[in-house]
């Protein structure tokens, strides 16, 4: 080995052995823990030498099924409401202020740091201010008071009312028939493209889903009695508070993919006649989809893994308002279900993989793409 | 000459190794969450031990949160990481019980016990709920009474309407005061404070020795008698108000000053708050009496020690606990926390209005232990409790409740 390559594995070294101790090592400690049943017993929870025993899937089969955790159900539904509109949040609000900003406003500067001081907070920090706004009797309840009207009274963060309600016996059914729905999609476009081995893989997978779901779906029971959630509308208030924080750092973003988009394209799509509204449509929203790309990224797993906001914001017991990662602190460190608590820790890790892990992919194929 | 330095800086190392040893025979680490309000009470029980062990270093380790919440996951940390403190603060009964005893953690006091003569100057009902197989695991330096319902005297006269004595007399004054335009006669506030209400209306409806039953195994949740307590405790839950989850026990306590409720139910921390805080006087400014079907009964929640197997400085350790349950340690301690003593001697004369009422009650009424605050239900209990309750508060399903409440109380092993 040259002098160089030796230097190289020598300083990389610690950092490999650390990373590969403290993050690989304890993912993986994490899902075997999630296998197994410590804490069940609380004689053995605490123990100096506990026994724990393999006991297999069963604690996800608890979380997804069990009597006991509808509050952890409730929180996946949280959660992808959350998600959802947290991005589509941010993305549009952010998308705003850039394209305001590209104008050059006067005082450009000083809005741009007012949008973007948000981020400077941290979550817990954001939540106690948007915590006393959203009082029940005061802040923004008390608003309309300024023009003369009755205050309002909307639940910000205490609500139990909840839209979109399905049950969650229903859950398999809805998985499998919108699958089959995409892959039906994926076929029809295969088809159109003429790759025939596609058209026929993804085809006979949406025809064994769509059948399953009509004939086998209905009668799949997860749990005894039917158990409904749907989007809470406490979550209202965390969600327009993490939106006010994280939509500067989308407005950032954007501002400088519109800076990045050099003037001579713009030019050139005037001298061929386009209006200001065509130009966006068909020359700037296409330059700043890989913008938009990342930044769903980083929003995506920002918001599975929420915890400090909805911590300060909503208290850690009301149900209504809660997210998965709540419940695994409660559940490792208040009731000492440890195993359960990895459980729910390993279900947050797999769906973060899922925004993640297409975005890498994507990424090295890039660089490989380009020595 | 070269070598004097070295031999100098040898000197002073030798010297501070035999001054630190010195040191280290003496010290003691305490483990609380006794921050803020309750620091003074703390500082003069740390200030009387230095006066009768002036050689000891006391550390006191807080770790700042409401109820403990931060400070048991340090404990923890520290539990599992082989270094205990020397002595911590646990809720007493199962919280401790439940969570460190059962996992062989903890030392036995009984022989302390016998030598202090505690066993004699605390009620026996709180040194049964301190005990388990066979040994005493704590001891006690104040106690809390849980069961109070406060009120807002003139408020009740202006309205025509009277304390309430039991549950069913609680929902028909409810209805009264519905009719008079009061939209939430009774408030409640967050997640805690609505279980704290659930056992009130369970003991007041079970009686205290239905309760204890429940907590003993004999009595299941799923029992006729449980579900229609929940029954009961959903219409009680009818009169409250619709805001609750987004309130503290502080705030929940102000609607009562301002008229826009008419009862809460809430531990006696509530007086200090009246009276210190909002400057009120007690009987006047606010009033009291127990909750709903518990005239005879004190629902208590006490703050302890113990003693981890472990503990570096055990001997001084001891002389802490020793204090701790002394009359002379409680009553230092307690007129500054705004609780009483665990001792039925304590000197009355250095308590408030509200607290020398609730001492002579200490000494005749029949003891039980509150579940919201740890003397009956382990942690494992307690804390996914919460989640039956808010289930219970949006679905009203007592049988469901109460199946999800056994199927808990099996997990957690009660009644074992």
């Amino acid at each position: 080995m040259s002098k160089d390559r030796l230097w190289a594995v020598a300083v990389l070294a610690p950092s490999v052995i650390l990373i590969g101790i403290f993050v690989y090592y304890f993912i993986g400690r994490t899902v075997y823990v999630s296998l197994t049943d410590w804490g069940n017993d609380p004689a053995q929870a605490l123990a100096l030498d506990p026994i724990i025993r393999w006991v297999g899937l069963q604690n996800y089969s608890e979380l997804f099924s069990g009597f006991l955790q509808g509050r952890f159900r409730q929180e996946l539904v949280n959660t992808l409401f959350f998600t959802v509109f947290f991005i589509l949040g941010c993305l549009g609000l952010g998308l705003g202020l850039a394209l305001i900003l590209d104008r050059n406003p006067r005082g450009e500067g000083l809005w741009r740091t007012i949008f973007l001081f948000p981020m400077s907070l941290s979550f817990i920090v954001t939540g106690t201010i948007w915590r006393w706004m959203l009082q029940p009797q005061g802040g923004v309840n008390q608003a309309p008071t300024l023009l003369g009207a009755p205050p309002s009274t909307f639940a910000w963060l205490s609500s139990n009312d909840s839209v979109l309600k399905f049950d969650w016996n229903t859950l398999p059914l809805i998985t499998a028939s919108v699958v089959g729905v995409v892959l039906l999609f994926l076929a029809v476009g295969a088809a159109r493209e003429g790759n025939r081995v596609r058209t026929l893989v993804a085809a006979v997978c949406a025809a064994l889903l769509i059948g399953w779901a009509v004939f086998v779906g209905p009668n799949v029971k997860l749990l005894a009695a039917p158990e409904l959630h749907g989007f809470n509308l406490a979550m209202i208030g965390i969600i327009i508070a993490a939106v006010w924080q994280m939509s500067g750092y989308t407005m950032a973003l954007y501002l400088a993919g519109l800076r990045g988009i050099p003037e001579e394209l713009r030019e050139a799509a005037k001298v061929d006649g386009a209006r200001d509204a065509q130009m966006y449509r068909f020359v700037i929203f296409p330059l700043l989809s890989p913008i938009t790309l990342s930044a769903m990224i980083i929003l995506g797993h920002i918001s599975l893994k929420i915890f400090d906001l909805v911590y300060a914001m909503a208290g850690p017991d009301n149900i209504a308002a809660s997210v998965p990662a709540l419940n695994m602190y409660l559940t490792s460190f208040r009731q000492n279900q440890f195993a359960l608590g990895a459980a729910i820790g390993t279900i947050l890790l797999i769906l973060v993989a899922f925004v993640i892990v297409p975005y890498l992919a994507n990424q090295f194929r890039g660089e490989e793409g380009h020595p | 000459m070269s070598k004097s330095p070295f031999k100098k800086a040898l000197l002073i190392a030798a010297a501070l190794a035999t001054t630190t040893s010195a040191l280290a025979a003496g010290k003691l680490e305490i483990f609380s969450w006794w921050a803020g309000d309750e620091g003074p009470a703390l500082e003069a029980l740390v200030k009387l031990y230095k006066e009768k062990y002036p050689s000891v270093t006391v550390d006191n380790a807080t770790v700042s949160g409401g109820a403990g919440t931060n400070a048991k996951a340090v404990l923890k940390t520290r539990m599992l990481g082989g270094t205990p403190p020397d002595s911590f603060q646990a809720h007493a009964g199962q919280e401790l019980i439940g969570t460190w005893v059962v996992a062989g953690r903890m030392e036995d006091l009984s022989s302390l016990f016998k030598s202090e003569g505690w066993t004699k100057a605390f009620p026996a009902d709180v040194v049964k709920l301190i005990s388990s197989k066979g040994g005493i695991w704590s001891v006690p330096v104040n106690v809390h009474r849980s069961n109070v319902m406060w009120y807002n005297p003139a408020k009740l006269k202006a309205w025509g309407v009277t304390v309430p004595k039991t549950w069913p007399e609680f929902i028909n004054t409810c209805a009264t005061l519905k009719k008079k335009g009061v939209a939430a006669p009774l408030v409640v506030g967050e997640n805690w404070t609505q279980q704290h209400l659930w056992e009130n209306v369970m003991i007041g409806t079970l009686g205290a020795q239905g309760w204890e039953n429940l907590w003993a195994g004999k009595t299941k949740f799923t029992d006729p008698k449980v579900v229609g307590a929940f029954t009961t405790f959903g219409k009680v839950m009818d009169c409250a108000n619709k805001d609750a989850s987004g309130l503290s026990w502080q705030q929940a306590s102000d609607r009562i000053i301002s008229g826009q409720s008419a009862f809460n139910i809430m531990g006696d921390w509530a007086a200090g708050y009246y009276t210190t805080t909002k400057k009120l006087a007690p009987g006047q400014g606010f009033g009291w009496a127990t909750a709903p079907g518990t005239s005879k009964t004190f629902v208590m929640l006490a703050d302890s020690f113990g003693l981890p197997k472990g503990a570096k400085n055990r001997a001084e350790a001891i002389n802490w606990l020793k204090l701790l349950g002394s009359k002379q340690g409680q009553d230092a301690f307690n007129p500054l926390k705004g609780s009483i003593a665990a001792r039925t001697d304590s000197d009355l004369s250095k308590y408030n209005t509200y607290s020398k009422s609730a001492a002579t009650d200490w000494k005749n009424s029949k003891i039980v232990g509150s579940m919201a605050h740890g003397a009956v239900a382990p942690e494992s209990f307690m804390s996914a409790f919460g989640a039956v309750i808010d289930q219970f508060v949006a679905t009203r399903n007592s049988a469901g409740a109460a199946a999800a409440a056994q199927a808990l109380a099996t997990r957690a092993g009660i009644g074992q």
